[in-house]
């Protein structure tokens, strides 16, 4: 971080970044990424129930298990 | 049929007529744009933050408050210090002075008593261990705690027995003696103010005094408050020098100080005092008393601590702290020197160089000048007599002290170059102008000596003196730089060399708050970085800091409650509670003060139960009464600083202290009732379940005890009583109340005060009925408390007035405004004004339906009275009163509004300009119940005459007619108005040149108002001619008139069309001044919005063309803000603007990029959803290349128009930018992008999961969850 930008907003604004999970840094490898876009994912898909629905008919498990697998992994 | 289908018609076109209208009425209370502006009612917003319940808001501000309509900067600023102010004028005097010392008063100063202690032992740090001897540990300090109390105690013993035998003993000593005595801490103030040098005052030794005012004395010692002569011998020296006073052999010294003791004063304050424990006693030791009192006298003639010197006021004069040294190099053997060190005015400096000469003129002569004077036959030595003694003042005697530098007659006094005197030297190396209190302490860096002879430490403390000046007295930039390396390399400098910089200059007299601010602030930085290093400089921290937990600035308070949080956290609780501990228990009733508050933020910082062991054993100590004192404080102090977050450990905070309401030391039981206080008032409305152990000795204390203690315990009872069920409260107040109504009578202010509170907080419960309190407490209360004497002191009066209209609210306004209603009529006008607001908030709050044909009468021929007899409303009670009962009243006030208005014409003809502006005020308040009457024309002749005062001379006063004019036509409507509006405006016109606030204010207003309503009585000219004083109004410096301005420039705008007015304004954008040039665009983007945007999007873009930055500017900027306000409409003009925005966002300036980018986030906000996307994706293509910006504005802009694409376009379209540049090579490209790509994830995290890119898997690091 340069001198200039240590007090401004900017530093701020990235503080306020990094208490979120999930989101990266310029040193974040390629692996760390997918793995926080596969929890992105999961999540997702746990949280909108028709989409958790479509994945139980694709799969031909229920819903139930299909919701517990998600958040397995 | 026809009739049916027309109605819902009618009824739309009427109701949006009055939606319209509802809008437009905003136009005097200057609320235009919601949006813009943010449409916060200011009126709703507290303007103070209360500091704590100790301090009662004053009543000045409570006026600001009131009034809302303040015309200047609030009072309290005027009240405060003027901070930064011009330093020329500080030094000529005439200005108020900002020093924090000047302010304070006397109990406050005893903060310079205090003496910063030595490092301590860290127990952490060290491990297991044993603490080198000369490192004080706790127990150390707890033991010279304990021994200091004893000698007090002591030494308090031998005082007052030998003043006994005095007094018994002769009669003419001991009248001059308690008259030095009293002269001396006098004295002493003006010795802690002159002498900066901490050390040698820590060096001066005390008066007898001091023992016998052992509370109120401060203590001069190295580490506790109360000093006793040489016992700083007991303690573990730190600092060499201080163990002169141990090393120079004084037999029988402390006796000797004990002896004289008014006289102790002089001599130990005196910097040569040293110099005589260097030399010998045994010369001094057989001479009697007189000779002794000599001593006294004679440093007068040239010792620092001499009246004359001492009181010498500029602070200009002095000489830098190291000045004395040349002369005392000459004369005086070493150990004076560092005495010495301390401030020498050139006057001192003088005397002493001339008494030097004198004495050596007349210095006796030797053996061998005689042997060689006289013939060596025919003369004999003899020897002297038994009983002589060589008369010797003291001054002589160092004098004369053989020394190597010694010179006959006239001495040039020895030149060091290295320093200047009066005129402040040229600093090297980029420093700040140095004050010349800031010698003592920067003195050094004025020495050339060469850095590279230095050592190593020595560098890093110059270094640190160099930042710390720089931060004190530097320009702003400075000081932000200064500021950063201090904190960056505060590991490097250390805790020690850091804090022993720092701290001396905290406890340094002259600081000023803006001074103390930065310090303070340096600290906070430091102690952020030091963390766990801090612990051995806890307890000196906190002696610098503690006094601004009681500072009567609110900021500052804030300040050092900051500073302590931060400082337990880095210390820990265990190292806190060291350092505080021996505190708890000291003597001085300050020291301890300030302790307990330091407690309570230790505490809210590392949470209460982490505390409470602690607080418990503290609150029953058995050793002393000040420890249980203290610890109940400290419970106090929390729940005050804490509030309602006291709930949870409530149980456990009463049951710490309730005993002590049976403590046998009144002054625990008084602070145990003030805790419960402060804690039912914390807790309220909750928590009543954790008093019931207290009730009891409660209700049985306020049986038993009397005077201040009785206070103490009403206070509580009247603070627990609300969280009661009613059931109770209602019970318990007939309990108390008995009491209180005895009390009533009570000549003691604070207690009146304490009765008046607990009457209003027991009348407010809810299980207290109106005829109870209207046959057991009115009686009493009305014939006790309703006196004049009341009416002078402004807590009785506040207080009383409140207690009154909670009485009010139990029982109705007939009651109570029927018995205070005579009194309008009094002859006291402080007792009237009590009345009238009395009368103004109970009728405010409860109405006037209450009040019967005859009450009315005679409240409104009382309250003409006392309108007419006043003879200075400054606080404006008398017009509020008026105007609330009149709109109280509403149409029953019709019978009066002739007199009324005969009072109001009468007075606006006054010859005093108070009483026109009041007059005036007064028909802007009642002009809405005017019309309700239906006087019009009433209002009418009002009007005309008020037309008739526009030639005023004062502009408060014409401000005030100005608002009645515009309070007049707001009623009665632009048709009817008289004069007519063809007559009115054009008087206005001229008005609008006047550069008041007030006149400014009310001006636009109500031109803005004709304009918007009643535009077609005026000519276009006219109202062109309007257009150009305006532009002169978008320089006001209150926000409120330029936001006036640009919306009066919209209606303009709509009544005569858009075209000129846009003109005027286009023009104006190449001016210079940029306020004026921001407020013309937004001017412009508020005519677009009033007159549609295609009126004025072609001249605005036409205007780009011109080739020039200010205008090109403006025109974007007029953009951004049209954009804003048009929201949606937008969209109808987005594929307009595209190319120009295109070009402004590859031009070379940085500016017309940031106001393009946010021209496009409005934009791109506004049209969101509206199918505009292929524009804005072309767009973005622009902005993403400024993702590369740093310089701050721009960055924001274009991460803002970003955010707004995300928004317009989704987050989808804006990752696919980012993903390019996410696993860049390049950290600075990386950097950017995960940043973008960050905000976006915190935007819209979930509609980025079917955005994702498939990664393939690449067959190491394979994920095994799945």
């Amino acid at each position: 971080m340069q001198a200039s930008d240590r007090f401004n907003i900017n530093s701020q604004l990235e503080h306020l970044q990094a208490k979120y999970v999930g989101t990266g840094h310029a040193d974040l490898n390629r692996f760390e990424w997918a793995m926080n876009i596969q929890r992105d994912s999961y999540a997702s898909y746990v949280g909108h129930y028709p989409l958790l629905a479509y994945f139980a008919i694709a799969e031909n498990e229920s819903i139930g298990r299909e919701r517990y697998n998600f958040m397995q992994t | 049929m026809m009739y049916t289908r027309m109605d819902p018609e009618i009824a739309k076109t009427q109701e949006e007529r009055r939606r319209m209208e509802q809008e437009l009425a905003s136009l005097s209370s200057v609320t235009f744009d919601r949006d813009l502006y943010g449409g916060t009612d200011r009126a709703g917003l507290v303007d103070s933050i209360p500091a704590n319940d100790e301090e009662e808001p004053d009543v000045h501000d409570n006026e600001v408050a009131r009034r809302l309509a303040s015309y200047t900067a609030p009072k309290s600023i005027f009240k405060d210090m003027p901070r930064g102010g011009d330093e020329s004028e500080e030094v000529n005097g005439t200005q108020k002075s900002s020093r924090i010392i000047d302010r304070e008063d006397d109990y406050r100063r005893r903060r310079l008593n205090r003496v910063i202690s030595p490092e301590r032992h860290d127990p952490f740090a060290a491990g297991e261990k044993t603490p080198d001897p000369s490192v004080r540990t706790y127990g150390d300090v707890m033991r010279e705690t304990a021994l200091e109390k004893e000698k007090e105690e002591t030494l308090r013993a031998i005082a007052k027995k030998k003043r006994e035998e005095e007094e018994a003993g002769k009669g003419k000593e001991s009248v001059k003696e308690p008259a030095a005595a009293s002269a001396a801490p006098a004295k002493r103030r003006n010795r802690w103010d002159q002498s900066q040098d901490d050390e040698g005052a820590a060096k001066k030794a005390k008066t007898a005094s001091d023992w016998d005012l052992p509370d109120a004395t401060p203590g001069i010692g190295r580490w506790d408050a109360t000093p006793t002569p040489g016992r700083v011998g007991d303690a573990t020296p730190s600092l060499s020098r201080r163990n002169r006073w141990d090393e120079t052999p004084t037999p029988g010294r402390v006796v000797d100080s004990d002896a004289t003791p008014a006289a102790g004063a002089t001599p130990g304050a005196t910097p040569l005092g040293v110099a005589w424990d260097a030399t010998p006693k045994g010369l001094v030791t057989p001479t009697p008393k007189r000779q002794r009192s000599r001593w006294d006298e004679t440093p007068a003639t040239m010792g620092s601590a001499t009246p004359v010197a001492g009181v010498t006021p500029v602070a200009g004069s002095y000489t830098p702290g190291v000045t004395p040294l040349g002369g005392s190099d000459l004369a005086t053997p070493t150990p004076s020197n560092i005495a010495l060190r301390g401030p020498m005015t050139p006057e001192q400096y003088n005397l002493l160089r001339w008494e030097k000469d004198i004495e050596e003129r007349n210095r006796p002569l030797t053996d061998e000048e005689l042997d060689a004077m006289f013939p060596q036959e025919g003369y004999k030595i003899l020897e002297p007599p038994a009983s002589y003694v060589p008369i010797r003042t003291p001054a002589r005697k160092l004098l004369a002290t053989p020394t190597p530098m010694g010179t006959p007659l006239y001495a040039i006094p020895e030149e060091n170059r290295g320093q200047q005197f009066d005129v402040p030297k040229e600093m090297g190396g980029g420093l700040p102008f140095m004050k010349p209190e800031d010698y003592q302490y920067f003195g050094v860096l004025l020495n050339e000596e060469e850095e590279e002879e230095l050592s190593p430490d020595e560098q890093k403390e110059r270094k640190i003196m160099k930042l710390l000046l720089k931060v004190k007295n530097g320009t702003p930039p400075q000081r932000k730089t200064a500021l950063r390396q201090l904190t960056d390399k505060a590991r490097e400098f250390g805790a020690g060399p850091l804090f022993n910089r720092i701290l001396p200059l905290l406890m340094q007299p002259t600081l000023e708050d803006q001074e103390r601010h930065l310090l303070v602030k340096v600290i906070d930085r430091v102690l952020y970085k030091l963390d766990e290093l801090v612990r051995p400089y806890v307890h000196k921290i906190l002696v610098v800091i503690e006094p601004l937990l009681i500072d009567e600035d609110y900021y500052a308070r804030v300040e050092g409650r900051e500073i302590i949080s931060n400082l337990s956290k880095a210390a820990g609780l265990a190292t806190m509670i060291a350092a505080m501990r021996p505190d708890i228990d000291n003597i001085d009733e300050y020291v301890r003060n300030t302790t307990a508050r330091a407690f309570s933020v230790v505490a809210s910082a590392l949470g209460i139960p982490a505390l409470l062991p602690f607080l418990k054993a503290v609150c029953q100590s058995k050793k002393s009464w000040q420890a249980r004192h203290t610890g109940i404080k400290i419970v106090q102090q929390i729940a005050i600083l804490i509030g309602c977050a006291v709930l949870p450990h409530l149980k456990s905070l009463v049951e710490i202290i309730e005993h002590g309401l049976n403590d046998e030391n009144q002054k625990v039981r008084t602070i145990t009732a003030l805790s419960l206080a402060a804690l039912a008032e914390a807790a309220a409305p909750y928590g009543i379940e954790s008093f019931d152990s207290v009730l009891k000795p409660l209700w049985k204390g306020i049986r038993s005890h009397r005077g201040k203690v009785l206070a103490a315990f009403l206070k509580a009872i009247g603070f627990i009583i609300p969280l009661m069920d009613a059931m109770y409260a209602s019970y318990y107040t007939k309990e108390v109340m008995f009491i209180l109504i005895r009390e009533f009578q009570s000549p003691d202010e604070e207690m009146k005060k304490i009765v008046l509170k607990v009457v209003k907080q027991c009348v407010s419960t809810e299980g207290v009925e109106a005829d109870y309190i209207r046959s057991d407490i009115l009686p009493e209360f009305f014939k006790n408390f309703w006196v004049r004497r009341m009416a002078l002191d402004r807590r009785n009066y506040k207080q009383l007035v409140e207690t009154t209209v909670e009485m009010a609210n139990k029982v109705g306004v007939k009651d109570i405004v029927g018995r205070v209603v005579e009194d309008l009529k009094d002859e006291s006008e402080p007792y009237r004004r009590m009345v009238m607001e009395t009368i103004e908030k109970v009728v405010a709050n409860l109405g006037a339906s209450d009040i019967d044909a005859r009450l009315e009468e005679l409240l409104i021929d009382g309250i003409l009275y006392a309108f007419q007899e006043q003879t200075s409303d400054d606080a404006n009670v008398m017009l509020n009163g008026f105007g609330a009962v009149v709109n109280a009243l509403g149409q029953r006030v019709k019978p009066y509004l002739p007199q009324i208005c005969g009072t109001i014409k009468w007075r606006l003809n006054n010859k005093s300009a108070k009483v026109r502006q009041q007059a005036a005020d007064l028909i802007s308040r009642i002009a809405v119940v005017m019309k309700q009457c239906h006087e019009e024309q009433l209002m009418g002749h009002l009007g005309v005459v008020l037309y008739e005062y526009l030639g005023e001379e004062y502009p408060e006063v014409l401000g005030s007619i100005l608002g009645a004019l515009k309070a007049i036509v707001n009623v009665i409507g632009m048709t009817k108005m008289t004069p007519p509006i063809k007559d009115l405006l054009p008087r206005l016109t001229p008005i609008l040149k006047n550069r008041h606030e007030k006149v400014q204010e009310n001006c636009i207003d109500l031109v803005g108002r004709i304009a918007d309503r009643g535009a077609e009585f005026v000519p276009a000219r006219e109202w062109m001619r309007i257009c150009f004083e305006l532009l002169e109004m978008l320089k006001a410096h209150k926000k409120g008139i330029r936001r006036a301005t640009v919306n009066t420039f919209g209606y303009i705008a709509k009544a005569i069309g858009p075209q000129d007015v846009l003109a005027t304004l286009l023009n104006n954008l190449k001016v210079q001044e940029r306020q004026n040039r921001v407020c013309t665009t937004v001017a412009i983007a508020i005519v677009a919005e009033t007159c549609s945007p295609f009126t004025v999007l072609p001249a605005l873009m036409n205007e780009y063309r011109v080739p020039e930055l200010n205008v090109q500017n403006g025109v974007l900027k007029s953009l951004s803000f049209l954009f804003e306000y048009i929201g949606e409409m937008g969209k109808d003009y987005i594929y307009a603007v595209t190319p120009l925005l295109e070009d402004a966002l590859m031009d070379r300036d940085l500016v017309h990029r940031q106001t393009a980018a946010s021209a496009v986030k409005h934009m791109a906000l506004g049209v969101a959803g509206l199918g505009c996307e292929d524009a804005l994706v072309h767009l973005l293509n622009y902005v993403w290349p400024n993702i590369f910006e740093t310089s701050p504005h721009v960055i924001n802009a274009v991460m803002e128009a970003i955010e707004g694409m995300r928004v317009a376009l989704g987050a989808a379209v804006v990752l696919n930018y980012c993903l390019q540049g996410l696993f860049h090579p390049a950290r600075k490209v990386r950097e950017v992008y995960w940043k973008i790509y960050n905000s976006l994830y915190i935007g819209a995290q979930d509609a980025l999961v079917a955005a994702y890119p498939t990664l393939e898997d690449e067959g190491k690091n394979t994920s095994t969850g799945d």
